[in-house]
């Protein structure tokens, strides 16, 4: 008996509570509608939901960006999913979602697939740039590598370390899986052949981080942001040998284009975007969404990068 | 009124065995018709010879699973090689020597290992037995086939004890009097004359471990490494058949020869699972010869 009446409590409780919840988000709701109506700049904003999914690199900063849309946009409901570039990029293909992120441009093959089943061209707008480090165990000595040296080490022509001015230590190589746009980014801005067969494909990038932490003679590759974690350290990088190297983990080099191995990270539409997609993109590329990009570790878009968009965003 | 009852549920319980078997045909007819594509393009011996798996390679691509198929036996072996003596002895102890209330103690327990979800078993092994497997044989990196077949190992662990337990409780109490009667001891009882006349029960209940150790993915994808060359030993990373197919899914283009290959890599899987649980099953029938 005594157990019914906690349990009636508890439900009552539950139920005040559902109801004061409920309460505070319609007098919040309304003020928010006053004041797009006060700026009077659009005519009454229609109720709309975005999907997005895709690359892992990409889904805390997107998330990032939609939280912050949607406080000065109530009305657009916007959810974020990782995955896995190629995991975005099919899911958009069959017309499950409205943006796909990816960090590595679509397939041709992909670009064909898409225009078959959802009769429209992709559109493709570049929202941030993401640097890509190679790291190393932090008791490795080695501290600066040349692109080429990094794409012979993944190729497997370099299996030592004693080779690029280390000790005598057997090289283990560490990489993504070839759902993520991180490894096919790295093949064919680094590697430019095949990855050496002898090459441990880990499933995500604190996977890589947690192994070379764990491995001496361990190299692998991670976004920027990873790099800074303990156990590990970025090598410097130089695009070839006559050139300097430079650190990934200092912003000015990212940015100026110094730093040898950055990215641009896309997002993809199905046609070109309108209402709320587009809208939602033009923040994303605005000075507010840019700053944002820098605040949660990655790079703003360049000049190119801006020219690259006026084709979706025009 | 009793007898339409009996026919309702005779009629219903005959659509769900139905069903159980159209679900197993269709998976086969999908896993075939799906495959057939890749065949033509790659040619089912090309499959299986010597070589890489390499569908997005930078030159002409390559469908070889002859690695993954070494790296799923070597697996699988490894596990089976610790987990069924361990199995049979927890099991042998569990039905002969273990007293009532250990008993009701030690089954949950093994229900409970049996629970444990395998993505949280492949954390423990990257972060825990990585580390521990690389100290202790001096090698780089504990993200190996070896790390692989102990987790494995540890998951077939409960199918194998109860199956065991299963087959070891079965064995008629005369054998045991009998050995004990002629002044054997209670270990050489155990030993000599139960362990043995629940051979075939304890066989079967290797192979289900093994069915189960096969086709298991997230752990093993998770701890091994799954590199694509051949590996060289048990301290060598290794990608198994299952741990390939969920790398590729992601990001495959549907119905390119990669797309199909990947189900034709289902297809070997399944055929072997197939077999593996058939011989099980085999085994399982021939108990009561035991008996007599």
């Amino acid at each position: 008996m005594k157990q019914k009446r906690w349990l009636a409590l508890f439900g009552a409780a539950l139920l005040v509570l559902a109801l004061l919840v409920t309460g505070c988000g319609q007098s919040e709701a309304p003020m928010e509608t006053e004041t797009e109506e006060e700026t009077g700049a659009e005519e009454a904003p229609e109720a709309a939901s975005i999907m997005i999914a895709g690359s892992d690199s990409e889904v805390n900063l997107v998330t990032r960006l939609a939280e912050e849309y949607m406080i000065v946009n109530p009305h657009v409901a916007i959810a974020v999913t990782g995955g896995g570039s190629g995991v975005g990029i099919s899911s958009l293909i069959d017309g499950g979602i409205d943006i796909a992120n990816s960090s590595r441009p679509m397939k041709e093959a992909e670009e064909a697939d898409l225009k078959e089943k959802q009769g429209q061209d992709t559109h493709a707008v570049r929202f941030a740039v993401d640097g890509v480090a190679v790291v190393v165990n932090k008791d490795n000595p080695v501290a600066e590598l040349t692109v080429d040296q990094i794409g012979a080490i993944y190729r497997g022509e370099i299996a030592n370390w004693s080779e690029v001015g280390g000790e005598d230590l057997a090289i283990t190589l560490y990489g993504r899986q070839s759902t993520s746009g991180t490894y096919v980014f790295f093949m064919e801005k680094v590697v430019q052949a095949d990855y050496s067969p002898e090459m441990r494909n880990l499933a995500g990038t604190s996977d890589i981080v947690e192994a070379v932490t764990n491995d001496l003679g361990g190299i692998g590759y991670a976004a920027i942001g990873y790099a800074t974690k303990d156990g590990i350290k970025a090598v410097l990088v130089a695009a070839d040998e006559a050139s300097e190297a430079f650190d990934p983990t200092i912003l000015e080099n990212v940015t100026s284009g110094d730093y040898p191995l950055t990215r641009p990270l896309y997002q993809f539409v199905i046609g070109k975007p309108s209402g709320a997609i587009l809208d939602f993109l033009l923040y994303e590329v605005s000075e507010a969404g840019q700053q944002l990009v820098l605040n949660e570790g990655f790079y703003p878009i360049t000049n190119a990068d801006v020219d690259f968009n006026k084709k979706a965003l025009q | 009124m009793r007898s339409r009852t009996e026919i309702m549920m005779q009629i219903i319980f005959w659509a769900s065995g139905i069903a159980i078997i159209l679900f197993l045909v269709g998976i086969l007819f999908t896993l075939l018709s799906n495959s057939l594509p890749a065949l033509s393009e790659v040619g089912l011996l090309n499959f299986f010879r010597p070589g890489l798996w390499r569908p997005g390679a930078f030159g002409e691509p390559t469908y070889s699973i002859n690695n993954f198929i070494i790296g799923t036996f070597m697996v699988t072996v490894g596990a089976l090689a610790f987990a069924v003596p361990l199995g049979v002895a927890a099991a042998a102890y569990l039905s002969e020597i273990a007293s009532p209330w250990e008993r009701e103690l030690f089954k949950p327990i093994v229900e409970v290992l049996a629970g444990i979800p395998s993505v949280v078993l492949g954390f423990i092994g990257l972060v825990i037995l990585a580390p521990i497997l690389a100290n202790l044989f001096n090698i780089p990196s504990g993200i190996n086939a070896l790390n692989g077949a102990i987790l494995v190992g540890i998951m077939a662990l409960p199918t194998i004890i109860t199956l065991a337990e299963d087959a070891i409780t079965a064995v008629p109490k005369e054998y045991r009097h009998a050995s004990l009667a002629l002044g054997g001891t209670r270990w050489q009882t155990i030993w000599k004359v139960t362990v043995p006349a629940a051979f075939s029960g304890i066989t079967a209940a290797a192979m289900l471990g093994m069915g189960r150790a096969i086709g298991e993915t997230m752990t093993v994808l998770m701890v091994t490494g799954n590199m694509i060359a051949r590996p060289s030993s048990f301290l060598d990373s290794t990608r198994t058949l299952s741990a390939n197919i969920a790398i590729d899914i992601g990001d495959v283009v549907s119905n390119s020869v990669h797309f199909h290959a990947l189900f034709f890599v289902g297809l070997v899987l399944f055929v072997i699972t197939f077999i593996v649980n058939l011989l099980a099953d085999i085994l399982i029938q021939r108990k009561p010869e035991v008996n007599k």
